[in-house]
């Protein structure tokens, strides 16, 4: 794991996050995601895996990081899901999001509103809140940490507040051995 | 010879940017210039250092910088590479002499033939106020570009003001 300065998390977790699991768990994972981004995709039923072994030892918080230019309706997918959390339902729209990736994506704004439909949301309603700037600000507030601390792509995950470089097995690992010091 | 260090003037270059243009680096004297040098273009996209600059230029452009990305590929490469990942800044091509920028500024790797993915962010005067280099394969993000530009006098004068002072300044 790089201890490096500019690979630190340099927004502490709160209570701004959209986080899962137990607050005070032993470990704490800060994914810098984007809805659009394949390789997020793949990284989402591994992170469920995690979530899931790890249970009440973890604590999931979940950062924008929308590389928009890479990918067109990364930014509108984050304010959707921002827009989703005014009504209490980030975590199905950011599952909805990526488990619907592949038919959403390449249809754009269109394909987000069955997001929309799928999970009940009014849609007026949701219009009405994508307008509010605060969503906007939000998920650039992520981004910007995410920057300073040192996100260099996507999926960015840090464990316990240090950047975490490697593929996913080692990440699973990391996290055991971290649980496992503390037990 | 080894990479160029801070306080350092940043040597000159004039390089092409499409097949008919070229930037010289003395274009951008009065504003602060980031060099990222890079190893090849065509990196996969979700981890490729420059889409995410590519995020940042709004960002990079609050701190008076102009981002300049240089690989040894040639133009037209540059060309269908900014097109496909609508990069919105320059990519310079160091070409012809192979390597001739990378190599004075101490950043070409002799055996793969490739500049080492390096950063430098220059000032307004033509000096190298930060440097970074790091190994092929990882890519540094921005975090470290970002607090160098942040830490230039020029960025900084209303922190480095007393306040009275500060508030008249235009």
């Amino acid at each position: 794991m790089t201890m490096h300065e500019d690979s630190i998390l340099a927004v502490p977790v709160s209570a701004h996050d959209h986080a899962q699991g137990n607050i005070h768990a032993v470990v704490t994972l800060v994914e810098y995601g984007d809805f659009q981004c394949p390789a997020c995709g793949s990284a989402y039923p591994l992170v469920k895996q995690i979530q899931h072994r790890y249970a009440g030892n973890l604590h999931f918080v979940f950062r924008h990081f929308p590389l928009s230019q890479a990918h067109p309706y990364a930014q509108l997918a984050a304010e959707l899901a921002e827009a989703a959390a005014v009504e209490g339902r980030f975590w199905a729209m950011h599952d909805w999001l990526y488990e619907n990736q592949a038919a959403w994506a390449p249809r754009g704004g269109a394909g987000l509103e069955a997001g929309v439909r799928a999970l009940g949301l009014d849609e007026a309603t949701i219009a009405a809140t994508l307008r509010d700037p605060d969503i906007d600000t939000h998920i650039r507030r992520d981004f910007m940490g995410g920057v300073r601390s040192g996100v260099n792509g996507t999926p960015s995950f840090y464990v316990n507040g240090y950047l975490y470089q490697g593929d996913f097995d080692a990440l699973v690992h990391s996290i055991g051995r971290v649980i496992a010091r503390q037990a | 010879m080894s990479m160029l260090a801070a306080g350092t003037a940043a040597p000159e270059f004039t390089l092409h940017s499409t097949p008919d243009q070229s930037v010289a680096l003395k274009e951008f004297h009065g504003r602060n210039v980031i060099l990222a040098f890079y190893p090849a273009d065509w990196s996969p996209v979700c981890s490729d250092q420059l889409a995410l600059y590519n995020e940042l230029l709004d960002e990079f452009a609050r701190l008076n910088a102009q981002l300049l990305a240089i690989s040894v590929d040639g133009a037209w490469s540059h060309a269908a590479l900014a097109r496909e990942r609508k990069y919105h800044f320059p990519l310079l091509s160091d070409f012809e002499p192979k390597g001739q920028v990378a190599r004075a500024y101490g950043v070409y790797e002799e055996q793969a033939g490739v500049a080492r993915r390096a950063l430098f962010v220059i000032d307004g005067d033509g000096v190298i106020r930060w440097s970074h280099l790091s190994p092929m394969g990882v890519n540094p993000g921005a975090a470290g570009i970002v607090k160098a530009l942040e830490a230039l006098p020029s960025n900084n004068i209303q922190k480095t003001l007393p306040a009275d002072v500060a508030q008249e300044t235009p």
